[in-house]
């Protein structure tokens, strides 16, 4: 039997009101239950509009024209409205200041049950969870801003995730971290990946940390998905020449191989790359 | 020279952002102020153009204690980009953003537009001249931020956080312009936490901690310091783990860029043929 996808979407264009060229032409994506996939590619390919015609803000917020098809869970996005995909489609912005707002790490949790209407006990069984997963209980009454930005993160993670969605969306979720808490945020999501199967789409620029923990990265460029695949396939040369930052590790191996030195493997970890040179130096 | 002595700064609720800072910043440098989140960085760059005065110490601009300047003659020589440009942008247009300042400084109309036309080519925005800042992508509208400070030519550029939200693509076109700057003569200090993009242009790098300055000195020796980057929330760059992993194999492990690790791995391949 045809495994049906989680996120379905075919021959997608989308225009912008008051825009001359479309921002997405004839997406076709398919991401299956528990996938961890990258979305990558230059400022303005097109990510952040793929990723609010996942949670249906295109078309209900951002109006424009719109053909092709969007499902997400069975739900044909153009018909659903956006707070009944809320339970589907969790997205967690950048900044964690943009999507913090309440005067308590407690209310923020709870705000995402409450409105989609959960009885109150259930919120209430929901915000606990949360706060002890994230070993936060100490902080339920402090406000998100006195928290640090990992915190404030986690919690904006977090916030989301009491809607219990099934697919997750982050955009750039690390830029505003310094790199420990960045680390630990990437730990977090890959977590949730591993051990809830929650399906992830996150959007990134950095690769050089996410890739190991990504199934597949998509790229995008001018409104288009150019190349899609598993990490050490995609970080091809050609990746490199459209511009997208491929890890600096892929980096060095792909000149090492073209200066005809001979390095096995497409490493994305340090650990790979320092067994694969020591492989090449001891060899003969 | 910005000179900064003994500078301490406590929040109108207590809360104390900088305890004692001592640095000074001399022409022509180019620095990194790196450290954790909430460690006193963006505090601490406010008050270079006096946006912030001391609670306790001095902050002087080429001999100018801020204490007795405005923040309006400060800024004709120090030029702050903030890291949200939302925070700055205000204008219909982007020339009209971008040329705000100049006006304001006074400056002739036909040098306004030769200005505004140089610094929207140089970081890649003539495209959007016309376009209301609010329409662009954040990473748009972070350089468009940038192009209005630089417009004015101030002395000392200050930056922070320049390279969230902006491409492989658009982080290599800022390094080779702030390595321009530099070798103008200007006085270029980021705030940042990408250790990736501090490795590829090893500036100066002083880190703070708990509002304190608690290390300073060249990226090479600064991002290979285990014990030093972890107190500062940082990591080492992927390819200074790298080099350091190959120590054992002849590494130098003061590598910390991509371009020399290309060559440093070379090098060690043959020499073991």
């Amino acid at each position: 039997m045809r495994t049906i996808p989680l996120i379905n979407v075919e021959d997608l264009s989308f225009t912008y009101s008051g825009a001359s060229a479309p921002s997405l032409q004839n997406i076709n994506l398919r991401v299956d239950r528990g996938e961890f996939v990258i979305l990558t590619g230059l400022s303005g390919c097109g990510k952040t509009t793929l990723c609010r015609c996942l949670n249906g803000l295109i078309p209900h917020f951002y109006p424009g024209q719109l053909t092709g098809k969007i499902e997400v869970a069975g739900l044909d996005v153009q018909h659903r409205q956006p707070h009944e995909l809320a339970r589907y489609v969790g997205l967690v912005f950048q900044n964690p200041e943009n999507q913090l707002f309440s005067l308590t790490v407690e209310r923020d949790l709870a705000f995402g049950p409450e409105n989609i209407g959960l009885p109150r006990a259930e919120t209430r069984r929901r915000v606990e969870e949360a706060l002890h997963t994230l070993n936060f209980e100490q902080l339920r009454h402090r406000a998100p801003y006195e928290l640090s930005g990992g915190q404030q993160q986690k919690v904006a993670i977090f916030a989301v995730l009491t809607m219990q969605p099934e697919v997750i969306i982050l955009d750039e979720p690390t830029s505003f971290l310094d790199p420990k808490s960045a680390h630990e945020i990437l730990e977090l999501i890959h977590q949730l990946n591993r051990e809830r199967e929650k399906t992830i789409i996150l959007v990134e620029h950095r690769l050089d940390l996410a890739s190991q923990y990504a199934d597949r990265v998509v790229v995008m460029d001018k409104g288009r998905i150019v190349l899609n695949g598993p990490p050490r396939r995609v970080y091809s040369e050609k990746a490199y020449l459209i511009g997208i930052g491929v890890p600096k590790l892929t980096l060095l191996f792909n000149r090492l191989r073209k200066d005809r030195l001979h390095v096995r493997g497409n490493p994305i970890t340090v650990e790979e790359a320092y067994t694969r040179l020591v492989e090449a130096i001891a060899r003969d | 020279m910005i000179e900064i002595d003994d500078l301490s700064f406590t929040f109108p609720n207590g809360y104390k952002a900088l305890n004692g800072v001592d640095l000074t910043i001399s022409d022509n440098e180019f620095i990194a102020l790196m450290g954790e989140n909430g460690a006193g960085k963006t505090t601490l760059i406010k008050h270079l153009n006096g946006l912030l005065k001391p609670t306790r110490g001095d902050v002087t601009v080429d001999g100018v204690n801020t204490k007795r300047a405005s923040v309006a003659s400060i800024s004709r020589k120090v030029g702050l980009v903030f890291q949200n440009p939302d925070h700055q942008l205000f204008c219909e247009t982007v020339r009209e953003e971008v040329a705000f300042a100049l006006r304001n400084f006074g400056h002739k109309e036909d040098v306004i537009s030769q200005r505004v036309q140089w610094i929207l080519q140089t970081l890649d925005l003539s495209q959007y001249a016309d376009s209301s800042p609010f329409t662009l992508s954040g990473g748009e509208r972070k350089r468009v931020a940038l192009a209005s400070v630089l417009a004015w030519d101030p002395k000392y550029i200050i930056l922070d956080e320049p390279t969230i939200g902006q491409d492989y693509l658009q982080k290599d076109r800022l390094r080779n312009f702030l390595l321009q700057l530099t070798s103008q003569g200007k006085t270029v200090l980021i705030v940042t936490h990408d250790v990736e993009f501090v490795a590829e242009c090893k500036p100066t790098i002083v880190l703070l901690s708990k509002g304190k300055v608690v290390g300073q000195g060249p990226s090479e020796e600064i991002l290979t310091n285990p014990e030093v980057v972890d107190r500062c929330s940082l990591t080492l760059p992927q390819i200074a783990q790298l080099t350091r992993r190959l120590e054992p194999y002849g590494a130098d492990k003061k590598i910390i860029d991509v371009y020399s690790a290309i060559s440093e791995v070379k090098r060690l391949i043959r020499r073991h043929r």
